[in-house]
């Protein structure tokens, strides 16, 4: 085999792989979708932000708009601060609100945003100040057993749900 | 044509009290001193075993002794010193016993093989140096043959003309002979005493093969088990020898000094026999 | 006492071993910016690496493919979960299978050969012969072809999981009939690029050092005889493939711990 055969195959062979690489980022990954273009940063508080990590997604009416960038304890308030990264080209009113929500019934939880409606936009480095936490299953069923005893029995039953509530 | 050894010879490989083993336990050398002068063709003959081989990859920096001391024109032998073997081999020449070519490589390759590693030359001038070794050699047409292709004759002399590429002062023979029809091996001795002739370099020969290299040798030095010097002297001194040792190896008797028999227990002990009564 | 004794030297010899070849790793490393400098002996070493390894690659990678296809879709009708098969076949293909079967099918082809290569040459004295020569064997014949399979394996792990991927595309939707627009899309939205592609790069690459450090060792040390070269090749593949096992252990756990 001739040295320029060689190189020509050498070549061909580190072409293959890159293209197998490319394939695999932008066909069979996330790289693709959610591009690197300029993002601002606002932040929310939630008492309790549930399963939400960090690189969870940011959605309004099911698109992805967004990162969460970090998420810290603020230790004076004790309130999860979640920070997301948001599509320069997306802009929401001051007054929209900020729920975790659950993509399926227990998939990946995510920050989804619901427009309000005033006039001023979310500046970069603004705060959400309407925000829903996540449902955590237990709260979850703690009510819903005290809100069963409640209307199942007001004669001595109030009294035991009271032991049931946490 | 040298006929008596020179008083003080001008040596260009003097060896000191060499001691060498390759694990500690088994000495291959003990305490050898010998010297080899400059500009002629010597051989070193001895039994298999004895060392022969172990002194070339001595001089040449393959191994380090353990005792003793190598010098290669003044120059002490390191093998740990990188550096200094990286200059002294390029002064040396090794053919080794079955060619060790470059498998990969064509004939044409590995006699360029030197000078592309050490040189910078142009193609050119590279092309032109290699096709007149091989033509040194009588192998000029072969040169885009591949390795795989040639015989073992033609692979000992290509390997030859890779060894003498760089015109090096000193060339080793490892058993150039071994293994040649008899064709053969009148080529490579020829060549080897041509070479040291036109070139007036240094030849050094190990070998089993008496003939032959008595025929070509300016010294001969005959070698027993841990590198013991039986005897040197020119070619006529040692085959008029009378040392029993000497006439033995030189004239391939099959017992002597050297046993036939490895050391063993009695016969009788191996085969269960009782030992007869004395007569 | 004999098997005290015995046990305790052949501790000794495994860690003289281990030190002995962690010294050829070193200067191994250390030849690796001379051969840098030849390029093309290591463009060649590529060639023969990778570029012969393509085959074997690409064919295991499609029956892998097709393999985990069906299975993951057995395993998830169960649970009405098969617009995810994408998804599954993609992770595992990227994040374990494509870097680890891939650097096995590495050590059997392509580590065999280097073994037999290096050990056969040292047996015919060519290694001996270069020293003679002064040339440094580490920098002209080890080197290139370390740098040849640190190159060669990440390429081949990343052609592995792609094809495997396509192969389970085929299998999937055109023969069982999962929904195409899902197995792309579902695949797309949660495979992430840095954490499940890289790290399977990442892998490749240390997968690839270890596989070809080891076949140089392996043929650089056996005793110049078939019997010798044999063996080396054998335990060429053994090492290789216990070593690239074990990392893989401790890359998942570093890489892959839920953070």
């Amino acid at each position: 085999m001739t040295k320029k055969g060689i190189e020509t195959l050498v070549g061909l062979f580190v072409l293959l792989g890159l293209a197998g690489l490319v394939f695999l980022s932008l066909k069979a990954a996330n790289l693709g979708t959610f591009g690197n273009r300029d993002g601002y940063t606002v932040s929310a508080r939630f008492d309790n932000i549930g399963g939400l990590k960090s690189r969870s997604p940011v959605r309004s009416a099911g698109v992805t708009v967004g990162r969460v960038t970090s998420i810290v304890l603020d230790s004076k308030t004790y309130q999860g601060v979640v920070t997301m990264e948001l599509d320069r080209s997306v802009l929401f009113p001051r007054d929209s609100s900020a729920k975790i929500l659950t993509s399926g019934l227990l998939g990946d939880q995510y920050v989804g945003i619901e427009p309000g409606a005033d006039e001023k936009n979310l500046a970069a480095g603004a705060v959400i100040t309407q925000t829903q936490s996540a449902v955590v299953l237990e709260n979850l069923i703690g009510q819903f057993l005290f809100s069963k005893a409640a209307e199942g029995g007001s004669n001595g039953a109030g009294a035991a749900a009271q032991g049931v509530k946490k | 044509m040298p006929n008596e050894r020179p008083t003080e010879p001008d040596a260009l490989i003097d060896v000191s009290n060499v001691t060498f083993g390759y694990d500690g336990v088994r000495t291959i050398l003990e305490d050898v001193t010998l010297r080899f002068a400059r500009g002629k063709v010597t051989s070193l003959l001895g039994g298999s075993g004895c060392g022969k081989t172990t002194l070339l990859r001595l001089i040449g920096g393959s191994v380090a002794p353990s005792g003793g001391t190598v010098r290669f024109d003044g120059e002490v032998v390191d093998a740990r010193d990188t550096q200094r073997m990286f200059r002294m081999r390029r002064r040396m020449g090794m053919l080794f016993q079955f060619g060790a070519l470059f498998t990969d490589l064509s004939v044409f390759e590995n006699v360029a093989f030197p000078l592309r590693e050490h040189t910078d030359l142009p193609e050119v001038f590279i092309r032109d140096i290699v096709l007149m070794k091989l033509n040194a050699v009588g192998l000029r047409g072969a040169a885009a043959l591949r390795i795989s292709e040639v015989s073992g004759g033609m692979a000992r002399r290509i390997a030859l003309a890779r060894a003498i590429a760089l015109d090096p002062e000193l060339i080793m023979y490892d058993e150039p002979f071994a293994g040649l029809d008899l064709i053969s091996m009148g080529v490579a001795a020829n060549l080897i005493r041509t070479l040291n002739d036109v070139t007036g370099s240094t030849s050094l020969v190990v070998s089993h093969d008496v003939p032959e290299c008595m025929a070509i040798s300016d010294h001969v030095i005959l070698m027993a088990n841990q590198g013991r010097i039986v005897a040197q002297g020119t070619p006529s001194e040692l085959m008029s020898s009378s040392d029993p040792e000497v006439r033995q190896f030189v004239r391939g008797e099959p017992d002597g000094p050297v046993k036939f028999h490895y050391p063993a227990p009695p016969m009788a002990e191996d085969f269960g026999l009782r030992a007869e009564a004395a007569a | 006492m004999n098997l005290v004794t015995s046990l305790g030297e052949r501790t000794l010899d495994v860690l003289r071993s281990l030190g002995h070849a962690t010294f050829f790793f070193a200067d191994l490393l250390r030849a690796t910016p001379a051969a840098m400098r030849r390029f093309s002996l290591v463009v060649r070493q590529i060639h023969a690496i990778g570029n012969l390894s393509l085959v074997i690659i690409l064919a295991s990678g499609m029956a892998v493919g097709f393999v985990l296809a069906l299975q993951m879709y057995y395993a998830l009708v169960t649970y009405g979960a098969t617009e995810s098969l994408g998804l599954i076949v993609n992770l595992s293909l990227v994040r374990e299978l494509g870097p680890v079967v891939a650097a096995l099918l590495f050590a059997g082809r392509a580590g065999t050969s280097l073994t037999a290569e290096i050990g056969l040459m040292k047996a015919g004295e060519q290694i001996a012969a270069m020293e003679m020569m002064a040339v440094d064997t580490k920098s002209r014949v080890l080197a290139p072809r370390f740098i040849g399979g640190v190159v060669s394996m990440p390429l081949l792990a990343i052609l592995f999981s792609a094809v495997g991927i396509l192969g389970a595309y085929v299998v999937a939707v055109l023969l069982i009939g999962v929904d195409a627009g899902n197995f792309w899309s579902i695949m797309q939205a949660r495979v992430d690029v840095w954490r499940d592609v890289g790290n399977g790069v990442v892998k490749s690459i240390v997968f690839g050092v270890i596989c070809t450090a080891v076949a140089l060792y392996q043929g650089y040390e056996t005793q110049a005889t078939p019997e010798g070269v044999a063996y080396a090749t054998t335990r060429t593949v053994v090492i290789s493939s216990l070593a690239v096992l074990g990392m893989d252990f401790v890359l998942t756990a570093l890489m892959f711990s839920t953070a």
